[in-house]
């Protein structure tokens, strides 16, 4: 009945009494959706493209000047700027690694029967649901020195985790980890339970070892799943604002997204802030395509 | 379809109609400023004018950190959503040379404000470029950057006599900087979980700036010249140098991870016993000595930015001009506003309510001075204030300054002259960016 409705319109409808075609009703829905897209994202990106030749400040009247490929030269050869793409690489590494490792870890023990299964599940996911900004907010309050409950219950006395220009990117980072593993952990899950269980069987009459049936068999059928969790995080970390916004403002983790804001909406060079949000968007899109290619390949074996 | 097709009209009539309406109600006018104090004893006194004069005065207000990005948002887009904006001192030649802000030339001379006001709050204010003799704003909200204490730690007999025992001179209120060092090593003691002072360190705004200028001025030095955008040898002279170390000497005697502090945390100093000491704006001050905010009301006590070594006594500015945008549709009614605001006995009520008026009578007189325990204290800063850049690239050098100081002062790296040496050189190249002092 369902696929009947979706490919030919029932006689008795008000939509085929008014003689609205297949045609007419696809249309409708989707020309306003690409109507949308193309005046707020494809319109705003090709426009911004233009300014990022020029040297235009939104917050001024002067008209803006081409100046070629200046902003890109600029950023590209401001140790700022590369010191906030490093760190937001060493951001990315850790804070996905991170939550791959515990994700998956989690995946694993709760990929077997135990009482409340359900349950520990979803309570096991509601770091993923609360707002990055409240998070932000909390973890700062966890975090603080004085009065912060971690250095309490670790012991650590007044152990500066946000005010330390070394600690404060792993602060963050592992404020992230919190936030995501359930992410991974959801997607494990869903790759875990799919494995055949005959496989395992198997493998036990075989006598292989947990470490064999774990490394030629989850793995393996686990991969392309925890390849797309990869891709998602990756894409995700890599524009990280909020968190690490709130959370500190050190310049050992100040974030390329930080850095663009500041650019953009506090000194208001609209021009080169166009650029490095170019540059960005480059990046993303690269690393993103290997990791496609990559997730293409794993699928194939 | 003609159900929704109906709908739909009856939606973008509702849209229309409120749009109208607001429209229609031409005797209101909106006045944009940040969200605190101030901003509500402000409608309080718009409440007053609503009252003589039939106009609705509506102050909207957004928090601090998104103040600036809020306002200027709505100036590039040359949105009309505010009449009036009560703006930062550095925003004024961003507002003046992006066509925001009305030109008030006229209005100042007509009605004499330049002798009503303060002399620094007109020149901080209201006037860009500086010199010019050209206003953008009139000034609303004075402030400066002061001192609160612990009145009950510095009085107690026993701390009085281990400060003399070990400094050789009485425990006051600091005289000097070294003083203020002094004190603040005096009562740092980790183990008991009191420190010595409170600073601003945030590196997001400009409350590393302000804090750091408190030190620069105050040891006689400057940022640069204002007239020629010169900066060599001024940001980073033998004067602005031990400034800097000056400062960076107070955040050894902070309370743990101080190193995103601005007016909440401070405040928070002095509220829950943390330190001696805090540097805030004094705008700041009023809820320091209200018991329902501060158990510590009764003990707190203000002092003035103290001199450097030798004696020049200065104070970072704060506060902020009203001036009209300049998309604004209403600015006939709200130059009628501006005119009932700077007449004395507005200024005597905008006082009374709490605000801090510019108005040379009114802060000169007895009556306020002893209305507040800081407020003396506030008359003698707004003599000697100075200000960061006003140029329309301010964010840009504050940037700058956030970037070379804050890693020396929070993380230790480098020394205070290769610091400001650095900080000299980003300036220079900026200024020769949009073609300054060239």
């Amino acid at each position: 009945m369902a696929t009947t409705m979706i490919t030919t319109l029932d006689r008795s409808s008000r939509a085929a009494a008014r003689g609205l075609s297949d045609m007419s009703i696809r249309n409708l829905f989707i020309i306003p959706t690409i109507l949308f897209l193309i005046v707020f994202n494809i319109f705003p990106l090709i426009y911004s493209l233009g300014y990022s030749f020029t040297d235009f400040r939104a917050s001024t009247n002067a008209a803006a000047n081409f100046v070629g490929l200046q902003n890109y030269r600029d950023l590209l050869n401001d140790p700022y700027v590369w010191s906030n793409f490093a760190i937001t690489a060493k951001y990315v590494i850790i804070s996905v690694a991170g939550q791959l490792l515990v994700g998956f870890g989690v995946a694993m023990l709760l990929n077997r029967d135990i009482p409340l299964k359900g349950l520990l599940t979803t309570l096991l996911l509601l770091p993923m649901m609360l707002s990055m900004a409240v998070v932000g907010l909390f973890w700062k309050l966890l975090y603080d020195p004085s009065f912060g409950i971690i250095n309490y219950a670790l012991g650590l006395g007044t152990f500066e985790w946000l005010s330390n220009p070394k600690m404060a990117l792993y602060a963050v980072a592992l404020t992230d980890i919190w936030m995501w593993s359930p992410f991974v952990m959801l997607l494990s899950l869903a790759g875990l339970s799919a494995v055949p269980k005959h496989l395992y069987e198997a493998a036990a009459i075989d006598r292989a070892g947990p470490f064999y049936t774990f490394f030629r068999i989850t793995l393996p059928l686990v991969a392309p799943i925890l390849m797309i969790a990869v891709i998602f995080r990756t894409m995700e970390a890599f524009k990280t604002f909020d968190l690490a916004y709130i959370l500190t403002s050190q310049p050992t983790a100040e974030l390329i997204s930080i850095r663009l804001y500041k650019m953009a909406f506090q000194e208001w060079q609209t021009g080169r802030s166009c650029a490095l949000a170019y540059i960005v968007l480059i990046m993303v899109l690269a690393i993103t395509n290997i990791y496609v290619k990559y997730l293409n390949k794993v699928k194939e074996r | 379809m003609r159900k929704t097709m109906t709908s739909l009209l009856a939606g973008i009539g509702l849209v229309l109609a409120c749009g109208t309406s607001v429209y229609a109600q031409d005797k209101s006018l909106t006045i944009f400023w940040a969200e605190w104090d101030p901003a509500n004893y402000l409608q309080e006194l718009g409440n007053e004018y609503e009252k003589e004069t039939g106009v609705k005065i509506t102050v909207e207000t957004t928090p601090w950190p998104d103040f600036q990005t809020k306002a200027f948002t709505e100036f590039n887009a040359h949105g009309d959503a505010y009449d009036m904006v009560v703006g930062d001192s550095q925003w004024l030649g961003a507002g003046s040379t992006g066509g925001h802000y009305v030109d008030l030339t006229d209005f100042f001379n007509k009605h004499k404000v330049g002798e009503v006001m303060a002399p620094a709050t007109v020149k901080y204010y209201a006037e860009y470029p500086g010199g010019s003799s050209k206003y953008w704003a009139i000034p609303l909200e004075g402030d400066a950057v002061g001192w609160s204490y612990r009145k009950d730690w510095f009085e107690d007999p026993k701390e009085k006599e281990a400060f003399k025992a070990k400094y050789g001179y009485d425990l006051d209120v600091p005289k000097d900087f070294k003083a203020l060092r002094d004190i603040a090593e005096f009562f740092h003691r980790p183990d008991q979980k009191r420190y010595g002072i409170a600073i601003y360190t945030d590196n997001s705004y400009d409350a590393m700036a302000m804090g750091f200028e408190n030190a620069l001025f105050s040891f006689g030095g400057e940022l640069g010249d204002y007239k020629t955008y010169k900066v060599d040898g001024f940001i980073n002279s033998d004067k602005a140098i031990a400034a800097l170390d000056a400062y960076k000497e107070l955040y050894k005697f902070t309370p743990p991870g101080w190193a995103k502090s601005f007016f909440v945390e401070d405040n928070q100093a002095i509220t829950e016993n943390l330190a001696a000491m805090s540097m805030n704006y004094f705008a700041f001050f009023p809820s320091l000595i209200n018991e329902a905010s501060n158990p510590n009301a009764k003990n707190t006590g203000f002092f003035a930015n103290p001199p450097g070594p030798n004696g020049d006594q200065f104070a970072a500015l704060g506060g902020q001009g009203i001036s009209i945008v300049s998309y604004s549709q209403k600015q006939e009614e709200a130059t009628k506003f501006l005119e009932w605001f700077i007449k004395d006995e507005t200024q005597k009520k905008w006082a009374a309510l709490g605000g801090y008026t510019c108005s040379a009578a009114v802060l000169k007189s007895d009556e306020f001075q002893n209305a507040t325990p800081y407020n003396k204290a506030f008359y003698e800063t707004m003599f000697k204030v100075k200000d960061f850049w006003a140029v329309p690239e301010y964010a840009e050098l504050l940037q700058q300054l956030n970037q070379r100081v804050y890693p020396y002062m929070i993380g230790g790296e480098g020394t205070a002259k290769e610091t400001l040496d650095a900080l000299a050189g980003d300036w220079n190249a900026t200024f020769k960016k949009y073609g300054r002092g060239q």
